[in-house]
């Protein structure tokens, strides 16, 4: 059996999923455990589908299996759904609400799913939908719509609240810690009732 | 000692910083890009650091430096090591007074790469050391200790992480950064720095006499070791030495393989204890050779009996997969698991308002017939809007072009180029095309900086790795004095005037040059511009589809009319191209 706690962050290059991984990552470094990660850098990160990969008390090498992820964060449904084969029988997805359909469907006329049918065919799951637009909004600025992840997600996480709070306020940019620490506290508050 | 959470090429910088090093250069490249610029942003460097044109160049200055006597590191993706590849191979020869590190990252699975080399073989080639670490920690620790191994054999060591290293992260113990104080001074040595023949031969065969003593000192040092734990054994190299780890069971042995060459007496005493044996590594089967050669009689299990894949990456599930292929135990089941099948895919796209996009609308406007050889860059995302027919390597655009026209094709051929590419091995290819006379033309597709590898800047931008202001270098002058009479410099944002332009540059004979100049998007929002974004009315919206063929992430359909989200740059051509005058400028910027 695996020791690791082994979450997936996934979501569209710019949306922030590189912090969200430093996040955990760092709350890691604050609570004294292991921690491997990978993520998706270079021409990937240009409005493409990217994925990070962070394995909590990991010791080994930093990439998660089909199958057996324990937890998806998805800052876009869409990349929820793409990526919901990750996840182990019993696993988790907090996911965002919205979708961003890609350029490409619009240019090539590709069949795209809908919001409906993307919940219906991740019924399976454990599933979590969080309006992360309209709480980032809320705390101040659309930006910080992966703060907000963050803090839905912190109920299902094997770290401390305190640690992720810390950890929030090291890596974000001091300008703006006040609205990011009021969207993860939004987000906590929107994941306590999954 | 110190414990962070770093990417891998954070933590391969810190261990530069802890060697330390006195010299760094380098040309941007996945997954390599970050080390130097890392480093290059450091508040405080007792060392000196460029972007170079390209990796011939820096690994040329970097061999410089390293024959004065300093500590040098030379970082490039894989295919960059093919452009190094001419001084690397007698670099051997002549060898090193202080330590030179070469970094040639790897990219398996060709994340944002055109090929899967594997950069082991680059160090057999040139009888090199060669490090090949599994894990950040020991990327680390590795580099750290890599200047010592160079000054101790007198050879430059190469150093091969993969993607998987690079790009990962981590919990990593540090130590101390230093301060070498050292200056570099040059002895004169011509034997030794001069390879005509009556010198290299000579050169040659202490090269090859060093061999035996480096394959032992691996093994002494650790970087190849073995434990004898059962009947099976499993030898893996790099990274596939993490995803075994975490499902070998304790009654299989164990070997690892960090470094190359291999000691083959040592490798023949491990596997000659064992009943089967099985080599995991990533491409080509570079241990596995080795292993064969010494097995003997044993069954050696890998990609030459089917049982490993010869391309992509390894990964947990891949590597058990092997190990159950092979009647190998293993003390973890991995799931059967496959991607749903109808998720509309969602590749990298040019940004909105990124000015390639516009270069490319223009041509395919001018040149409807046209051919397109195309170069790498951001813009080989051209291929999306049909504006890239072949991409090969760096600078191969303007050269592939010329081989196309003097082939006896009759369409028009119109090739891209970025400027960090043309100044990286464009340029020749100019040169050539117009020496011999081909009719072609090139754009240049000039943002001022090298984009796709993280914005570093480059001999266009007017400023240096540390951002000392320095003459911007004129594309212009340098493709006349190439012999180029038509050379024009439009801005793409105004389609106007670049379609013009090339329609001037279509009728003309030779050699014509197209300068397509504007900001890279990222950097100008980076540095404050922005602009009104557009709106669509959707009263005069008819929904005829030429904006959504433009191919903007910011643009969308919603019902029947097109619209345009936050993510507008307020670039305007999409405004500039509607043909019913629907889209204008609105809201606050």
């Amino acid at each position: 059996m695996k020791e690791s706690y082994d979450i997936l962050v996934v979501g569209i290059g710019g949306q922030g999923t590189i912090l969200a991984s430093n996040i955990l990552g760092e709350a890691c470094m604050i609570e004294n455990r292991s921690v491997k990660g990978a993520e998706t850098h270079g021409m990937a990160q240009r409005g493409g589908s990217v994925e990070s990969h962070i394995r909590i008390d990991g010791r080994f090498g930093p990439l998660i299996a089909p199958g057996t992820a324990d937890l998806i964060i998805a800052f876009d449904l869409l990349e929820a759904f793409r990526y919901s084969y990750f996840l182990r029988p019993g696993g988790k997805i907090i996911t965002n609400s919205r979708l961003v359909v890609p350029t490409s469907v619009f240019m090539q006329g590709l069949p795209v799913p809908t919001e409906r049918e993307i919940l219906g065919r991740l019924s399976d799951h454990e599933l979590c939908v969080i309006d992360a637009e309209g709480l980032a909004e809320e705390a101040g600025s659309p930006l910080t719509q992966n703060i907000v992840m963050m803090g839905a997600a912190s109920h299902f996480l094997p770290l401390k609240q305190e640690s992720l709070v810390q950890s929030v306020s090291r890596l974000v940019p001091p300008k703006t810690l006040k609205t990011n620490l009021s969207a993860f506290e939004l987000g906590r508050k929107a994941g306590s009732s999954c | 000692m110190e414990r962070r959470y770093l990417l891998g090429n954070e933590a391969i910088a810190h261990a530069c910083l802890e060697s330390p090093v006195d010299f760094i250069c380098g040309y941007p490249g996945t997954p390599s890009s970050e080390v130097v610029d890392i480093l290059r942003g450091q508040p405080e460097r007792h060392y000196y650091i460029e972007w170079s044109v390209n990796e011939k160049v820096a690994l040329e200055n970097a061999l410089g430096a390293a024959w004065c006597g300093i500590r040098a590191l030379c970082t490039m993706k894989h295919v960059g090591l093919n452009v190094a590849a001419d001084p690397l191979m007698t670099s051997s020869y002549t060898g090193v007074t202080g330590g030179l590190v070469i970094m040639s990252a790897d990219d398996p699975f060709a994340h944002s790469s055109q090929n899967e080399q594997d950069s082991r073989m680059y160090a057999k080639f040139a009888k090199v050391p060669c490090f090949d670490p599994c894990s950040i920690q020991e990327a680390h620790d590795m580099v750290r200790d890599a200047f010592g191994f160079s000054e101790e054999t007198g050879l430059p060591v190469l150093f091969r992480p993969t993607t998987r290293i690079c790009h990962s992260k981590g919990d990593v113990t540090l130590g101390d950064v230093q301060v070498s104080g050292r200056t570099g001074q040059f002895n004169r040595d011509p034997r030794q720095y001069v390879v005509i023949p009556a010198h290299t031969r000579v050169l040659h065969k202490k090269l090859n006499e060093k061999q035996a003593t480096i394959k032992k000192r691996l093994v002494e040092l650790g970087y190849n070791k073995a434990e004898v734990r059962g009947r099976d054994a499993v030898i893996a190299s790099g990274i596939a030495v993490s995803y075994v780890s975490e499902i070998i069971p304790s009654t299989t042995s164990f070997a690892k393989i960090g470094a190359y060459p291999i000691d083959e007496t040592w490798l023949k005493e491990f596997v000659s204890r064992h009943e089967r044996v099985l080599v995991i590594e990533e491409l080509s089967p570079f241990v596995e050779e080795e292993v064969l050669q010494v097995a003997g009689t044993i069954p050696v299990f890998g990609k030459k009996s089917g049982n490993a894949p010869y391309e992509g990456e390894l990964s947990p599930a891949a590597v058990g997969r092997i190990m159950k292929s092979a009647g190998f135990a293993t003390n973890m089941d991995f799931p059967v698991a496959d991607p749903p099948q109808d998720v509309p895919p969602r590749p990298p796209i040019l940004c909105a308002g990124c000015m390639h996009r516009a270069a490319f609308y223009a041509i395919k406007k001018v040149f409807r017939e046209g051919i397109f050889p195309s170069d790498i860059g951001c813009y080989t995302l051209g291929l999306q809007l049909g504006g890239v027919d072949t991409t090969i390597c760096m600078g191969a655009s303007i050269t592939v072009a010329s081989g196309i026209a003097h082939s006896g094709e009759k369409r028009d051929v119109v090739c891209t180029i970025g400027d960090s590419t043309f100044l990286h091995t464009g340029i020749q290819g100019l040169m050539n095309a117009v020496y011999n006379n081909a009719t072609m033309t090139v754009v240049i597709l000039d943002n001022r900086i090298t984009a796709m590898t993280g914005h570093q800047p480059n001999p266009s931008t007017g400023i240096t790795a540390c951002g000392v202001p320095v003459p911007p270098v004129s594309l212009e002058s340098i493709c006349r004095s190439c012999g180029v009479s038509f050379v024009e410099t439009v801005d793409p944002y105004n389609l106007t005037l670049m379609v013009n332009a090339l329609k001037e540059a279509k009728e003309r004979p030779g050699v014509k040059v197209v300068i397509a100049r504007h900001p890279c998007v990222i950097s100008a929002r980076r540095a404050g511009i922005s602009r009104r974004p557009y709106e669509v009315d959707s009263e005069k919206c008819t929904a005829c589809g030429t904006c959504i063929r433009f191919g903007c992430p910011a643009i969308e359909m919603a019902g029947e009319n097109a619209v345009i989200t936050s993510g507008c740059s307020g670039c305007s051509l999409c405004a500039q191209i509607c043909p019913t005058g629907a889209i204008t400028p609105g809201g606050r910027k």
